[in-house]
C-alpha cells in the first residue's frame, strides 16, 4: 500500500497528481513539440503531462530549467543541487528535495552533508563554502525574500566568484518556481 | 527574436557595461527564457480560462505579498494596458477577497496560500479550485502563474544584491 511521504528523504517517491494529465490521444500539435514526442519517444512523466496543460509556459521551461541545473561553467553542478535543497526545505516539497539531496549526493560522492541538512537544516555543520550557499538559498526562499547584503558578502567571503553567485540565485530561484508546482499539484508517495 | 523590454534588468537598473552585465551576459540563455515564460505566464496566445487582465492582477497580489514593490508596479501597468476593470482590477487590491464571485474568491484564496506558503498547500485546495469550477488545465496555468512570478521576483531579489557588492 502508498502512503504520502512526509519527512525529507533521499529515497526518492512516486509523485500523484491531483488533477488528470494530459491524455496524449487529445494532444495538440504544440503539446507534442513541448513534450518532444517522438515516435521512439513515448514515455512522459505524470508531471511533465501535468505541466504540458499549460503548454506556452511548457515550452520555455524545460530548456530554462535544464540550461539553470547543467550548463557550462560557473557554479559545479553539485553545488547549484544545494541550492535546490535549500529552496524545496523552506518550501517543504519532499518530492523536490528527494531528488536534488540524492543527485548531491551522486555528484559529490558524499552522504554526510545531506545527512546533516535534513536533520539540522541552516544549523547543520557542513563546510563554510556549503553553509553560505544553503544559508542563502534558504533566505532567498523566504517570502518575502529574507537574503540581505551580508548573506551575499557570506557568498564572497566564501570564494564564491560573480558567476557561481548568479548560479546560486537562479538554482534557488528556480525551485522557488518548481515546488511551488510538485507541491501544490501532487503529492510523493512511497510503498 | 523579437527586441522586447527584459523586466528583470529593467528593475534591477543592470547598467549596460557594467561589471554586472557582463556576468549576466554569461547566462544570457537563461535571461532570455525567463523574459519568454513571463510573457506566456502573463500574456498568452491561448490564454485559456484566465484572462490577461486577470493574470496580471493575481502577479500584482503575488509582488505585494513578496514585498517587491517595483514588480507591482510593473504588473499595475500590464493590468492597465488590459483594459480591467470592477472586480478584475480589484483582484490587485490585497484586501479585497473577490467577494460573492465564488471563482474570483477561490482564484485569490489559492494564489494568496501559494505564494506566501507554499509548504502549507494540499490536496484540499486544489479540490478548492475544482469545486469553485476551474479546470485541471487553468489549475495549471494559475499554479505556474504563482510559481513563475515567485521565480522572477526572488531572480530580481539576488540580482540587486549582486549590484550592491563592491
Amino acid at each position: 500500500m502508498s502512503k504520502v511521504v512526509h519527512e525529507f528523504t533521499t529515497a526518492v517517491p512516486e509523485w500523484k497528481p491531483y488533477v488528470k494529465p494530459l491524455d496524449l490521444a487529445d494532444a495538440t500539435p504544440a503539446q507534442l513539440e513541448a513534450l518532444k514526442i517522438t515516435p521512439s519517444n513515448t514515455k512522459v512523466s505524470d508531471y511533465v503531462l501535468v505541466l504540458a496543460h499549460d503548454v506556452e509556459t511548457l515550452t520555455h521551461r524545460s530548456p530554462l530549467f535544464n540550461g539553470v541545473m547543467y550548463n557550462k561553467g560557473g557554479l559545479s553542478r553539485a553545488e547549484r543541487e544545494i541550492g535546490a535543497v535549500g529552496a524545496s526545505i523552506v518550501n517543504r516539497c519532499i518530492y523536490c528535495a528527494a531528488v536534488h539531496a540524492s543527485r548531491y549526493n551522486q555528484l559529490a560522492k558524499d552522504e554526510t552533508v545531506i545527512a546533516a541538512i535534513f536533520a539540522d537544516g541552516v544549523e547543520a555543520v557542513i563546510s563554510p563554502r556549503l553553509k553560505a550557499i544553503l544559508d542563502f538559498s534558504v533566505k532567498l526562499s523566504k517570502c518575502p525574500s529574507d537574503a540581505d547584503a551580508s548573506d551575499m558578502q557570506a557568498l564572497v567571503d566564501a570564494g564564491l566568484g560573480k558567476d557561481e553567485i548568479l548560479d546560486l540565485i537562479l538554482s534557488s530561484s528556480l525551485f522557488g518556481w518548481a515546488n511551488r508546482l510538485m507541491h501544490t499539484l501532487g503529492e510523493p508517495l512511497a510503498e | 527574436m523579437t527586441d522586447t523590454i527584459d523586466v528583470i534588468a529593467a528593475i534591477v537598473g543592470i547598467a549596460p557595461g557594467s561589471e554586472l552585465a557582463a556576468v549576466v551576459a554569461g547566462r544570457a540563455d537563461i535571461m532570455a527564457l525567463t523574459q519568454q515564460t513571463h510573457d506566456a505566464a502573463l500574456t498568452p496566445a491561448e490564454p485559456g480560462g484566465l484572462t490577461h487582465a486577470e493574470r496580471a492582477a493575481l502577479a500584482c497580489r503575488i509582488a505585494k505579498i513578496n514585498d517587491a514593490g517595483d514588480f507591482e508596479a510593473h504588473f499595475e501597468t500590464l493590468l492597465d494596458s488590459s483594459g480591467a476593470s470592477g472586480d478584475t482590477a480589484r483582484i490587485a487590491d490585497i484586501w479585497f477577497d473577490g467577494g460573492g464571485d465564488i471563482r474570483l474568491k477561490a482564484l485569490i484564496r489559492h494564489v494568496d496560500l501559494v505564494a506566501h506558503a507554499p509548504k502549507d498547500a494540499t490536496r484540499r485546495d486544489i479540490e478548492l479550485l475544482q469545486e469553485a469550477g476551474l479546470t485541471d488545465a487553468d489549475i495549471v496555468r494559475l499554479s505556474e502563474l504563482v510559481a513563475f512570478v515567485s521565480y522572477q521576483i526572488r531572480v530580481a531579489a539576488g540580482l540587486r544584491l549582486m549590484r550592491g557588492l563592491a
